[in-house]
Protein backbone atom coordinates (compact mmCIF):
# COMPACT_ATOMS: atom_id res chain seq x y z
CA UNK A 1 0.00 0.00 0.00
CA UNK A 2 1.46 3.43 -0.67
CA UNK A 3 -0.88 5.64 0.57
CA UNK A 4 -0.62 7.12 3.97
CA UNK A 5 -3.10 5.54 6.43
CA UNK A 6 -5.58 8.11 8.19
CA UNK A 7 -6.71 7.04 11.39
CA UNK A 8 -8.45 8.78 14.19
CA UNK A 9 -6.17 9.88 17.36
CA UNK A 10 -7.12 8.20 20.83
CA UNK A 11 -10.23 9.88 22.59
CA UNK A 12 -11.41 12.14 19.28
CA UNK A 13 -13.87 9.07 17.99
CA UNK A 14 -16.77 6.96 19.42
CA UNK A 15 -17.32 4.68 16.53
CA UNK A 16 -20.57 3.20 18.00
CA UNK A 17 -21.91 6.42 18.23
CA UNK A 18 -20.53 7.51 14.32
CA UNK A 19 -19.77 4.85 12.74
CA UNK A 20 -20.07 6.49 9.51
CA UNK A 21 -17.34 8.64 10.69
CA UNK A 22 -15.16 5.84 11.71
CA UNK A 23 -15.94 4.33 8.22
CA UNK A 24 -14.38 6.98 6.51
CA UNK A 25 -10.57 5.81 8.36
CA UNK A 26 -8.19 3.67 7.28
CA UNK A 27 -8.14 2.19 10.99
CA UNK A 28 -9.78 3.19 14.28
CA UNK A 29 -8.42 3.96 17.10
CA UNK A 30 -10.57 3.33 20.52
CA UNK A 31 -10.34 5.59 23.03
CA UNK A 32 -8.21 4.03 26.12
CA UNK A 33 -9.28 1.48 28.08
CA UNK A 34 -8.81 0.64 31.20
CA UNK A 35 -8.73 -2.31 33.61
CA UNK A 36 -11.54 -0.85 35.42
CA UNK A 37 -14.67 1.15 34.80
CA UNK A 38 -14.17 5.40 35.03
CA UNK A 39 -16.55 7.68 35.12
CA UNK A 40 -13.92 10.09 34.18
CA UNK A 41 -13.44 14.01 35.14
CA UNK A 42 -16.81 15.97 36.55
CA UNK A 43 -17.14 19.35 33.78
CA UNK A 44 -16.22 21.37 32.88
CA UNK A 45 -14.30 19.26 30.42
CA UNK A 46 -13.92 21.53 27.75
CA UNK A 47 -12.23 24.40 26.92
CA UNK A 48 -11.56 26.31 23.21
CA UNK A 49 -8.47 28.69 23.03
CA UNK A 50 -7.36 31.09 20.40
CA UNK A 51 -5.50 28.02 18.64
CA UNK A 52 -6.34 24.82 20.33
CA UNK A 53 -8.82 23.19 22.86
CA UNK A 54 -7.91 21.79 26.09
CA UNK A 55 -9.92 18.89 27.48
CA UNK A 56 -9.93 17.18 30.67
CA UNK A 57 -12.32 14.04 30.13
CA UNK A 58 -9.62 11.74 32.62
CA UNK A 59 -10.30 8.35 30.48
CA UNK A 60 -13.85 8.01 31.14
CA UNK A 61 -14.59 4.58 30.06
CA UNK A 62 -16.61 0.93 29.94
CA UNK A 63 -13.40 -1.07 31.80
CA UNK A 64 -11.53 -3.67 29.88
CA UNK A 65 -15.04 -6.76 30.83
CA UNK A 66 -17.72 -4.84 29.46
CA UNK A 67 -15.20 -3.58 26.42
CA UNK A 68 -14.41 -7.35 25.26
CA UNK A 69 -18.28 -8.68 26.39
CA UNK A 70 -20.03 -5.00 24.70
CA UNK A 71 -18.34 -3.20 22.63
CA UNK A 72 -15.67 -4.98 21.05
CA UNK A 73 -18.08 -6.87 18.81
CA UNK A 74 -19.85 -4.16 17.86
CA UNK A 75 -16.98 -2.50 16.90
CA UNK A 76 -15.44 -4.66 14.84
CA UNK A 77 -18.65 -4.36 12.75
CA UNK A 78 -18.30 -0.64 12.73
CA UNK A 79 -14.42 -0.51 11.64
CA UNK A 80 -12.52 -1.35 9.10
CA UNK A 81 -9.36 -1.76 11.12
CA UNK A 82 -9.25 -1.70 14.68
CA UNK A 83 -6.47 -0.47 17.13
CA UNK A 84 -6.91 -0.32 20.92
CA UNK A 85 -5.48 2.03 23.18
CA UNK A 86 -5.19 1.10 26.69
CA UNK A 87 -3.77 2.78 29.30
CA UNK A 88 -3.85 3.00 33.51
CA UNK A 89 -1.76 4.20 36.45
CA UNK A 90 0.33 1.46 37.22
CA UNK A 91 2.42 -1.49 35.37
CA UNK A 92 -0.12 -3.90 36.39
CA UNK A 93 -3.08 -1.75 34.82
CA UNK A 94 -1.14 -1.91 31.51
CA UNK A 95 -0.14 -5.78 31.84
CA UNK A 96 -3.73 -6.62 32.94
CA UNK A 97 -5.40 -4.68 29.97
CA UNK A 98 -2.92 -6.42 27.23
CA UNK A 99 -2.93 -10.03 28.52
CA UNK A 100 -6.61 -9.92 28.01
CA UNK A 101 -6.44 -8.31 24.39
CA UNK A 102 -3.90 -10.74 23.39
CA UNK A 103 -4.35 -12.66 20.26
CA UNK A 104 -7.75 -11.38 19.68
CA UNK A 105 -7.31 -11.18 16.17
CA UNK A 106 -10.22 -8.55 15.56
CA UNK A 107 -7.99 -6.10 16.76
CA UNK A 108 -4.75 -4.96 14.83
CA UNK A 109 -3.14 -3.47 17.16
CA UNK A 110 -2.66 -1.72 20.94
CA UNK A 111 -1.70 1.68 21.67
CA UNK A 112 0.25 2.51 24.80
CA UNK A 113 -1.35 5.64 26.57
CA UNK A 114 1.63 6.32 28.11
CA UNK A 115 0.87 10.01 28.26
CA UNK A 116 -2.37 11.15 29.22
CA UNK A 117 -1.83 14.73 30.80
CA UNK A 118 -5.66 14.18 32.67
CA UNK A 119 -5.11 11.64 35.38
CA UNK A 120 -2.37 10.90 37.74
CA UNK A 121 1.08 9.18 35.75
CA UNK A 122 1.69 5.53 36.61
CA UNK A 123 5.23 5.91 38.80
CA UNK A 124 7.00 3.66 36.12
CA UNK A 125 8.96 4.92 32.89
CA UNK A 126 7.67 4.71 29.36
CA UNK A 127 10.06 2.00 28.72
CA UNK A 128 9.15 0.39 32.02
CA UNK A 129 5.57 -0.17 30.55
CA UNK A 130 6.40 -0.87 27.55
CA UNK A 131 8.57 -3.57 28.86
CA UNK A 132 5.63 -5.25 30.99
CA UNK A 133 2.86 -4.67 28.21
CA UNK A 134 5.45 -6.33 25.71
CA UNK A 135 5.84 -9.42 27.89
CA UNK A 136 1.82 -9.40 28.18
CA UNK A 137 1.18 -9.49 24.41
CA UNK A 138 3.04 -10.58 21.02
CA UNK A 139 0.29 -8.65 19.53
CA UNK A 140 1.68 -5.09 17.41
CA UNK A 141 2.77 -2.43 20.14
CA UNK A 142 2.22 1.02 19.64
CA UNK A 143 3.29 3.72 22.01
CA UNK A 144 2.04 6.96 22.30
CA UNK A 145 4.35 9.35 23.80
CA UNK A 146 3.95 12.58 25.41
CA UNK A 147 5.51 16.42 23.10
CA UNK A 148 6.28 17.55 26.95
CA UNK A 149 9.91 16.15 27.33
CA UNK A 150 13.25 17.63 27.02
CA UNK A 151 15.05 14.73 24.71
CA UNK A 152 11.55 12.93 22.62
CA UNK A 153 13.98 10.97 20.76
CA UNK A 154 15.83 9.25 23.53
CA UNK A 155 12.39 8.32 24.91
CA UNK A 156 11.31 6.96 21.30
CA UNK A 157 14.77 4.92 21.69
CA UNK A 158 14.07 3.34 25.04
CA UNK A 159 10.52 2.31 24.35
CA UNK A 160 11.29 0.68 20.94
CA UNK A 161 14.39 -1.14 23.01
CA UNK A 162 11.74 -2.09 25.22
CA UNK A 163 9.88 -4.07 22.57
CA UNK A 164 7.69 -1.18 21.43
CA UNK A 165 6.63 -1.85 17.53
CA UNK A 166 5.89 1.60 16.58
CA UNK A 167 5.41 4.87 17.78
CA UNK A 168 1.90 7.20 18.18
CA UNK A 169 3.42 10.86 18.69
CA UNK A 170 1.90 13.08 19.67
CA UNK A 171 -0.33 13.75 22.67
CA UNK A 172 -1.81 16.35 24.13
CA UNK A 173 0.30 18.48 25.97
CA UNK A 174 -0.87 20.24 29.15
CA UNK A 175 -2.13 23.53 29.48
CA UNK A 176 -4.62 26.00 31.40
CA UNK A 177 -7.15 28.18 30.05
CA UNK A 178 -8.61 30.94 32.71
CA UNK A 179 -12.65 32.29 32.17
CA UNK A 180 -11.17 35.76 31.54
CA UNK A 181 -14.26 37.24 33.74
CA UNK A 182 -13.16 35.40 37.08
CA UNK A 183 -10.10 34.57 36.03
CA UNK A 184 -10.55 31.03 37.53
CA UNK A 185 -9.94 28.27 35.61
CA UNK A 186 -12.46 26.79 32.83
CA UNK A 187 -11.68 23.11 33.14
CA UNK A 188 -13.11 21.31 36.55
CA UNK A 189 -9.84 19.83 36.93
CA UNK A 190 -8.18 23.19 36.45
CA UNK A 191 -5.21 22.40 33.65
CA UNK A 192 -6.20 19.71 30.78
CA UNK A 193 -4.62 18.79 27.85
CA UNK A 194 -3.97 21.14 25.14
CA UNK A 195 -4.99 19.97 21.16
CA UNK A 196 -5.60 21.46 18.05
CA UNK A 197 -2.75 23.81 15.72
CA UNK A 198 -0.98 25.24 18.24
CA UNK A 199 0.32 21.84 18.55
CA UNK A 200 1.27 21.17 14.88
CA UNK A 201 4.95 22.26 15.07
CA UNK A 202 5.42 20.32 18.16
CA UNK A 203 4.41 17.16 16.63
CA UNK A 204 6.31 17.72 13.38
CA UNK A 205 9.46 18.47 15.76
CA UNK A 206 8.70 15.06 17.88
CA UNK A 207 8.35 12.99 14.77
CA UNK A 208 11.64 14.61 13.06
CA UNK A 209 13.68 13.85 16.05
CA UNK A 210 12.33 10.23 16.69
CA UNK A 211 12.46 9.42 12.92
CA UNK A 212 15.82 10.02 12.74
CA UNK A 213 16.40 8.11 15.95
CA UNK A 214 14.61 4.70 15.89
CA UNK A 215 13.92 2.80 12.71
CA UNK A 216 9.69 1.89 13.38
CA UNK A 217 6.76 3.32 11.64
CA UNK A 218 5.36 6.48 13.47
CA UNK A 219 1.59 7.49 13.20
CA UNK A 220 1.94 11.12 13.11
CA UNK A 221 -0.98 13.66 14.87
CA UNK A 222 -1.22 17.23 16.48
CA UNK A 223 -3.45 19.86 14.70
CA UNK A 224 -3.43 18.26 11.12
CA UNK A 225 -6.20 20.40 9.73
CA UNK A 226 -5.41 20.20 5.62
CA UNK A 227 -3.88 17.63 3.56
CA UNK A 228 -0.69 19.86 3.61
CA UNK A 229 -0.47 19.45 7.39
CA UNK A 230 -0.80 15.37 6.78
CA UNK A 231 2.14 15.63 4.26
CA UNK A 232 4.32 17.45 6.20
CA UNK A 233 4.23 14.90 9.06
CA UNK A 234 4.81 12.69 6.31
CA UNK A 235 7.88 14.54 5.56
CA UNK A 236 9.18 14.58 8.41
CA UNK A 237 9.21 10.43 8.95
CA UNK A 238 5.34 10.08 9.77
CA UNK A 239 4.02 6.31 8.02
CA UNK A 240 0.58 7.34 8.90
CA UNK A 241 -1.64 10.15 10.06
CA UNK A 242 -4.08 10.48 12.61
CA UNK A 243 -7.17 13.05 12.79
CA UNK A 244 -7.83 14.48 16.22
CA UNK A 245 -9.46 17.87 17.17
CA UNK A 246 -10.44 18.77 13.48
CA UNK A 247 -12.96 15.43 13.52
CA UNK A 248 -14.81 17.73 15.97
CA UNK A 249 -15.75 20.40 13.65
CA UNK A 250 -15.50 18.77 10.75
CA UNK A 251 -16.41 14.79 11.08
CA UNK A 252 -15.30 13.92 7.78
CA UNK A 253 -12.05 15.76 7.72
CA UNK A 254 -10.26 12.67 6.32
CA UNK A 255 -12.15 11.92 2.89
CA UNK A 256 -11.57 15.61 2.18
CA UNK A 257 -7.84 15.45 4.02
CA UNK A 258 -7.25 12.87 1.75
CA UNK A 259 -7.71 14.33 -0.93
CA UNK A 260 -5.67 16.98 -0.33
CA UNK A 261 -2.62 15.21 0.59
CA UNK A 262 -2.95 13.55 -3.03
CA UNK A 263 -2.80 17.19 -4.29
CA UNK A 264 -0.33 18.57 -2.42
CA UNK A 265 2.17 15.23 -3.24
CA UNK A 266 1.10 15.49 -7.02
CA UNK A 267 1.71 19.65 -7.44
CA UNK A 268 5.26 18.70 -5.82
CA UNK A 269 6.00 16.32 -8.28
CA UNK A 270 5.17 13.30 -5.94
CA UNK A 271 3.61 9.82 -7.57
CA UNK A 272 2.92 9.26 -4.25
CA UNK A 273 2.45 10.90 -0.21
CA UNK A 274 4.91 8.97 1.07
CA UNK A 275 8.11 10.17 -1.37
CA UNK A 276 7.43 13.08 0.60
CA UNK A 277 9.84 11.80 3.26
CA UNK A 278 12.75 11.61 0.69
CA UNK A 279 13.10 15.56 0.84
CA UNK A 280 13.76 15.60 4.40
CA UNK A 281 16.26 12.46 4.08
CA UNK A 282 18.00 14.06 1.02
CA UNK A 283 19.21 16.86 3.35
CA UNK A 284 17.84 19.61 0.91
CA UNK A 285 16.69 21.32 3.52
CA UNK A 286 19.57 21.97 5.45
CA UNK A 287 21.50 23.46 2.47
CA UNK A 288 18.50 25.95 1.99
CA UNK A 289 18.96 26.92 5.98
CA UNK A 290 23.19 27.16 4.90
CA UNK A 291 22.41 29.52 1.83
CA UNK A 292 20.04 31.35 3.32
CA UNK A 293 22.62 32.29 6.46
CA UNK A 294 25.48 32.61 4.26
CA UNK B 1 -25.58 13.05 10.64
CA UNK B 2 -25.42 15.88 7.74
CA UNK B 3 -23.03 18.46 7.71
CA UNK B 4 -23.46 21.25 4.69
CA UNK B 5 -22.41 24.65 3.92
CA UNK B 6 -25.17 26.89 4.61
CA UNK B 7 -25.64 30.08 3.27
CA UNK B 8 -27.22 33.32 5.29
CA UNK B 9 -30.40 34.61 3.77
CA UNK B 10 -30.88 36.87 6.67
CA UNK B 11 -30.48 38.46 10.19
CA UNK B 12 -32.92 40.27 12.33
CA UNK B 13 -32.36 41.68 16.13
CA UNK B 14 -35.43 40.48 17.98
CA UNK B 15 -34.30 42.51 21.57
CA UNK B 16 -30.73 41.44 22.10
CA UNK B 17 -30.70 38.58 20.44
CA UNK B 18 -30.22 37.64 16.90
CA UNK B 19 -32.17 35.30 14.41
CA UNK B 20 -29.88 34.39 12.01
CA UNK B 21 -31.84 32.57 9.06
CA UNK B 22 -29.95 30.15 6.79
CA UNK B 23 -30.63 28.61 3.34
CA UNK B 24 -31.58 24.82 4.29
CA UNK B 25 -30.06 22.93 1.44
CA UNK B 26 -30.23 19.23 2.11
CA UNK B 27 -30.48 19.87 6.02
CA UNK B 28 -33.35 18.58 7.44
CA UNK B 29 -35.15 20.55 10.82
CA UNK B 30 -35.41 17.34 12.65
CA UNK B 31 -37.48 17.48 15.84
CA UNK B 32 -37.54 20.88 18.00
CA UNK B 33 -35.21 20.24 20.83
CA UNK B 34 -32.59 18.38 18.35
CA UNK B 35 -29.74 20.75 18.13
CA UNK B 36 -27.40 21.47 15.34
CA UNK B 37 -23.60 22.30 15.42
CA UNK B 38 -22.81 25.81 13.83
CA UNK B 39 -19.45 27.06 12.73
CA UNK B 40 -18.29 29.89 14.47
CA UNK B 41 -16.14 32.17 12.18
CA UNK B 42 -12.82 32.16 13.04
CA UNK B 43 -12.94 30.00 16.40
CA UNK B 44 -11.57 26.26 16.88
CA UNK B 45 -15.17 24.57 17.82
CA UNK B 46 -18.66 25.21 16.43
CA UNK B 47 -21.00 26.10 18.67
CA UNK B 48 -24.33 24.03 19.61
CA UNK B 49 -27.93 25.68 18.94
CA UNK B 50 -31.46 24.23 18.82
CA UNK B 51 -33.59 25.18 15.48
CA UNK B 52 -36.09 28.31 16.45
CA UNK B 53 -37.49 28.45 13.26
CA UNK B 54 -38.50 26.13 10.36
CA UNK B 55 -39.41 28.00 7.31
CA UNK B 56 -39.17 26.51 3.73
CA UNK B 57 -36.28 26.39 2.67
CA UNK B 58 -34.80 28.18 5.78
CA UNK B 59 -33.55 27.20 9.34
CA UNK B 60 -33.43 29.89 11.59
CA UNK B 61 -31.23 30.38 14.93
CA UNK B 62 -32.03 32.29 17.57
CA UNK B 63 -28.62 32.91 19.78
CA UNK B 64 -27.77 35.85 22.28
CA UNK B 65 -24.29 36.82 21.22
CA UNK B 66 -22.29 36.87 24.52
CA UNK B 67 -18.98 34.90 23.91
CA UNK B 68 -16.37 34.72 20.97
CA UNK B 69 -18.29 32.63 19.15
CA UNK B 70 -22.09 33.41 19.28
CA UNK B 71 -20.53 36.82 18.79
CA UNK B 72 -18.85 35.32 15.65
CA UNK B 73 -22.14 33.78 14.26
CA UNK B 74 -24.19 36.86 14.97
CA UNK B 75 -22.01 39.04 13.19
CA UNK B 76 -22.89 36.94 10.01
CA UNK B 77 -24.52 38.76 7.13
CA UNK B 78 -26.45 37.76 4.29
CA UNK B 79 -24.35 36.08 1.66
CA UNK B 80 -21.90 34.82 4.28
CA UNK B 81 -22.22 31.05 4.50
CA UNK B 82 -21.27 28.78 7.50
CA UNK B 83 -20.75 25.23 7.93
CA UNK B 84 -24.03 23.40 9.79
CA UNK B 85 -24.26 19.69 11.06
CA UNK B 86 -27.73 18.26 12.62
CA UNK B 87 -29.97 17.63 13.86
CA UNK B 88 -28.21 15.62 16.62
CA UNK B 89 -29.31 14.43 19.61
CA UNK B 90 -33.09 13.59 20.95
CA UNK B 91 -36.09 16.40 21.19
CA UNK B 92 -39.47 16.53 23.16
CA UNK B 93 -41.27 14.19 23.29
CA UNK B 94 -44.40 15.51 21.10
CA UNK B 95 -46.35 13.02 22.31
CA UNK B 96 -48.01 15.22 25.11
CA UNK B 97 -51.63 15.71 25.48
CA UNK B 98 -51.91 19.39 27.82
CA UNK B 99 -48.42 20.78 26.51
CA UNK B 100 -47.27 23.82 28.54
CA UNK B 101 -43.88 25.51 26.90
CA UNK B 102 -41.94 27.30 29.83
CA UNK B 103 -38.92 28.77 28.67
CA UNK B 104 -36.07 31.47 30.28
CA UNK B 105 -33.99 33.95 28.18
CA UNK B 106 -32.42 32.68 25.21
CA UNK B 107 -34.12 29.61 26.22
CA UNK B 108 -36.90 30.46 24.33
CA UNK B 109 -34.99 29.71 21.66
CA UNK B 110 -36.57 25.86 20.45
CA UNK B 111 -39.95 27.30 21.54
CA UNK B 112 -41.27 28.72 18.59
CA UNK B 113 -40.63 25.41 15.99
CA UNK B 114 -41.84 23.53 19.52
CA UNK B 115 -44.92 25.59 19.53
CA UNK B 116 -45.55 25.26 15.83
CA UNK B 117 -45.20 21.15 15.70
CA UNK B 118 -47.62 20.90 18.84
CA UNK B 119 -50.43 23.45 16.99
CA UNK B 120 -49.87 26.81 19.40
CA UNK B 121 -50.36 25.78 23.36
CA UNK B 122 -49.97 27.98 26.23
CA UNK B 123 -46.31 28.93 26.80
CA UNK B 124 -44.81 30.61 29.99
CA UNK B 125 -41.49 32.65 29.41
CA UNK B 126 -39.34 34.93 31.76
CA UNK B 127 -37.07 37.45 30.73
CA UNK B 128 -34.58 40.00 33.00
CA UNK B 129 -35.56 42.83 30.72
CA UNK B 130 -38.80 43.98 28.53
CA UNK B 131 -35.61 44.22 25.62
CA UNK B 132 -35.20 40.63 26.29
CA UNK B 133 -39.07 40.00 25.87
CA UNK B 134 -39.08 41.33 23.03
CA UNK B 135 -38.33 37.71 21.70
CA UNK B 136 -41.63 36.55 23.44
CA UNK B 137 -42.94 37.75 20.09
CA UNK B 138 -41.42 34.44 18.27
CA UNK B 139 -44.23 32.33 20.50
CA UNK B 140 -47.65 32.65 20.31
CA UNK B 141 -50.02 32.24 23.11
CA UNK B 142 -47.23 33.47 25.69
CA UNK B 143 -47.44 34.74 28.94
CA UNK B 144 -44.59 36.82 29.99
CA UNK B 145 -42.83 37.62 33.62
CA UNK B 146 -40.08 39.51 34.06
CA UNK B 147 -37.44 39.68 36.59
CA UNK B 148 -37.54 39.51 39.94
CA UNK B 149 -40.68 37.50 39.10
CA UNK B 150 -39.46 33.91 37.96
CA UNK B 151 -41.42 31.67 35.65
CA UNK B 152 -42.07 28.97 38.69
CA UNK B 153 -43.64 31.71 40.51
CA UNK B 154 -46.62 31.80 37.80
CA UNK B 155 -46.39 28.36 37.01
CA UNK B 156 -49.98 27.07 37.86
CA UNK B 157 -50.91 24.22 39.85
CA UNK B 158 -51.53 21.59 37.45
CA UNK B 159 -49.42 22.69 34.53
CA UNK B 160 -50.00 19.84 32.63
CA UNK B 161 -47.37 18.59 30.09
CA UNK B 162 -44.26 20.75 30.91
CA UNK B 163 -41.65 21.34 27.67
CA UNK B 164 -38.96 23.51 29.25
CA UNK B 165 -35.46 25.46 27.70
CA UNK B 166 -33.79 27.93 30.07
CA UNK B 167 -30.62 28.06 32.11
CA UNK B 168 -29.30 25.98 34.69
CA UNK B 169 -31.07 26.97 37.72
CA UNK B 170 -34.54 27.61 36.13
CA UNK B 171 -34.58 23.67 34.82
CA UNK B 172 -33.48 22.77 38.18
CA UNK B 173 -36.21 24.42 40.04
CA UNK B 174 -38.63 23.53 37.07
CA UNK B 175 -37.64 19.81 37.71
CA UNK B 176 -38.46 19.97 40.91
CA UNK B 177 -41.92 21.30 40.72
CA UNK B 178 -42.99 19.16 38.16
CA UNK B 179 -41.28 15.81 37.91
CA UNK B 180 -42.81 14.56 34.62
CA UNK B 181 -41.41 17.80 32.62
CA UNK B 182 -39.28 17.62 30.06
CA UNK B 183 -35.82 19.95 29.92
CA UNK B 184 -33.57 20.99 27.53
CA UNK B 185 -30.02 21.10 29.02
CA UNK B 186 -26.90 22.94 28.10
CA UNK B 187 -23.39 21.91 28.10
CA UNK B 188 -20.15 23.05 26.69
CA UNK B 189 -20.37 20.57 23.50
CA UNK B 190 -16.83 20.37 21.40
CA UNK B 191 -18.36 17.99 18.51
CA UNK B 192 -22.10 17.26 19.17
CA UNK B 193 -21.81 13.41 17.85
CA UNK B 194 -20.52 11.41 20.89
CA UNK B 195 -16.86 11.86 19.92
CA UNK B 196 -14.95 14.38 22.40
CA UNK B 197 -16.97 13.18 26.22
CA UNK B 198 -17.20 16.92 26.97
CA UNK B 199 -20.40 17.49 27.54
CA UNK B 200 -21.16 15.16 29.87
CA UNK B 201 -24.10 15.16 32.56
CA UNK B 202 -24.53 13.33 36.27
CA UNK B 203 -28.01 11.01 35.18
CA UNK B 204 -28.59 7.99 38.20
CA UNK B 205 -24.90 8.48 39.70
CA UNK B 206 -23.19 8.10 35.72
CA UNK B 207 -21.66 10.58 33.82
CA UNK B 208 -23.23 10.34 30.11
CA UNK B 209 -23.05 12.89 27.24
CA UNK B 210 -25.42 14.80 26.58
CA UNK B 211 -25.54 15.21 23.14
CA UNK B 212 -26.06 11.44 22.89
CA UNK B 213 -28.88 10.85 25.82
CA UNK B 214 -30.02 14.25 25.45
CA UNK B 215 -30.00 17.57 25.28
CA UNK B 216 -33.84 16.94 26.38
CA UNK B 217 -34.00 14.77 29.15
CA UNK B 218 -36.64 13.66 31.50
CA UNK B 219 -36.92 15.44 34.89
CA UNK B 220 -35.04 12.94 37.64
CA UNK B 221 -37.85 10.12 38.75
CA UNK B 222 -40.00 10.82 36.14
CA UNK B 223 -40.79 7.91 34.46
CA UNK B 224 -38.98 7.09 31.56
Amino acid sequence: MDGVPVLNASGCLDALAAPEVAGSLDAFVTKTITPLPREGNPPTRIAETELGMLNSIGLQGPGIDAFLSEHLPRLTEATSQLWVSVGGFSVDDFTTCCERLDGDDRIAAIELNLSCPNVEEAPETAAQLVAAARAATRMPLYAKLSPAQWDVAEAARAVVAAGADGLSLVNTIRGLALDPATLRPILARGAGGYSGPALRPIALACVHACASAVDVPIVGMGGIRTGLDALELVAVGASAVALGTILFSDPFAAVRIRQELDAEAATRGFATPREARAVVNSGKYLEIATNSTA
Amino acid sequence: MRRELLRVVGKEWVGPYALVRLARGGVEPGTPGQFFMLEAPGRMLPRAFSLCLSLPNELGFLLEPIGPGTTAIAALEPDDAIHVGGPLGNGFDLDVSRPLLVGGGIGVAPLPYLSECLGGPPALLGFRSAHHAEAAALVPNAEVVLDPTLVTDALPADPGDVLACGPEPMLDAVEALVPGAQLAREAPMACGYGACYGCVVEREGHRVRLCLEGPVLAAAGAAA
